[in-house]
């Protein structure tokens, strides 16, 4: 039997910007990619959904603060609840964060710059959902390109992430002065995650880097093995 | 009835724009030191008396005006 090929989302608000390159990256490996248009009330059928960059609803009063109230959030949200793996990047990162499915809040870059670079990063979680591909301690090579990348949160709840595993993902170097260089996050479960780097813009070789690749087949296959436990 | 909300950077949070604005300022000449930038939001609320006005957009400033984990907030009436 040729082993199925998983649905994963990637939903578009307005001002979304790299939903097109989520949508063919998933593509190119080997997902069905399915575009999810914000004011959708219901997710279609899906086995995992992704949350792109870009400056959604302008970014107006916080990064990700308006995208929270759209239906298609709302959905997510409760995909999240039910246990569906959802992976936020960069705004989508900033989204999951305003909507409480992820700790924290990211702020603007310490330089006031916007940065827009490869970064190296290291890895250390490669027991979820979206790292399978990776190993702990691993350095991967990732583009980032944001203006509010610097994630925080308060000490004490730094030292319960800390202690709960949930820090997936540190810069290699400064990049934005990001929290403990905190570069990307999961949820106490496991299923959510966010990150500022694009792992979209780094799975064809050409553009510099796969490494991305790296995340993005670690979520196709562990969409696929969902779908495989279903049936 | 018309209600100002401030909300700031808290305490401790790094505020690269303050320390920027302040740069500026003393390049004009000025001494100046802990330089915050914040944001103003006017708007009108539908209440009966200021106490329920100042009590409905302390629910908006917590739902989402203002972030807790780095932004507090003050409600100003005007009656």
């Amino acid at each position: 039997m040729a082993s199925p090929q998983p649905r994963i989302g990637v939903v578009t608000y307005p001002g979304s910007q790299d939903d097109r390159d989520a949508l063919w990256a998933l593509g190119a490996l080997d997902a069905e990619a399915v575009p999810v248009w914000h004011e959708e009330q219901e997710l279609p059928d899906l086995d995992a959904v992704v949350l792109p960059g870009g400056f959604s609803y302008g970014d107006y009063l916080r990064c990700g603060a308006i995208a929270r109230f759209s239906p298609a959030t709302a959905a997510v949200t409760a995909f999240a609840d039910a246990g569906g793996l959802v992976l936020g990047i960069c705004n989508g990162f900033q989204v999951l964060c305003e909507a409480g499915l992820l700790p924290g809040v990211l702020l603007r870059n310490e330089s006031l710059r916007f940065v827009c670079r490869d970064v190296p990063l290291v890895v250390e979680r490669a027991d979820l959902p979206f790292m399978s591909r990776c190993s702990v301690g691993q350095q991967i090579v990732i583009p980032v390109k944001h203006g509010d990348g610097r994630w925080f949160a308060p000490p004490e709840l730094v030292r319960e992430l800390e202690a709960n595993r949930q820090v997936v993902l540190r810069y290699g170097e400064p990049c934005n002065g990001s929290v403990d260089d905190i570069a990307g996050i999961c949820n106490e479960r496991g299923n959510v995650m966010g990150l500022m780097p694009h792992p979209e813009h780094a799975v064809d070789p050409l553009l510099g880097s796969a490494d991305g690749a790296l995340i993005l087949a670690s979520l196709v296959e562990s969409a696929r093995e969902r779908v495989l436990a279903l049936n | 009835m018309r209600a100002t909300v401030l909300v700031r950077p808290k305490h401790g949070i790094l505020d690269p724009q303050g320390e920027a604005v302040e740069i500026a300022l003393e390049h004009l000449g000025f001494a100046v030191s802990g330089a915050r930038i914040g944001k103003v939001v006017d708007l009108e609320v539908e209440a009966d008396d200021p106490e329920q006005a100042r009590a409905q957009v302390e629910k908006m400033c917590e739902q989402l005006l203002a972030n807790p984990l780095m932004e507090s907030f003050e409600v100003e009436i005007h009656g």
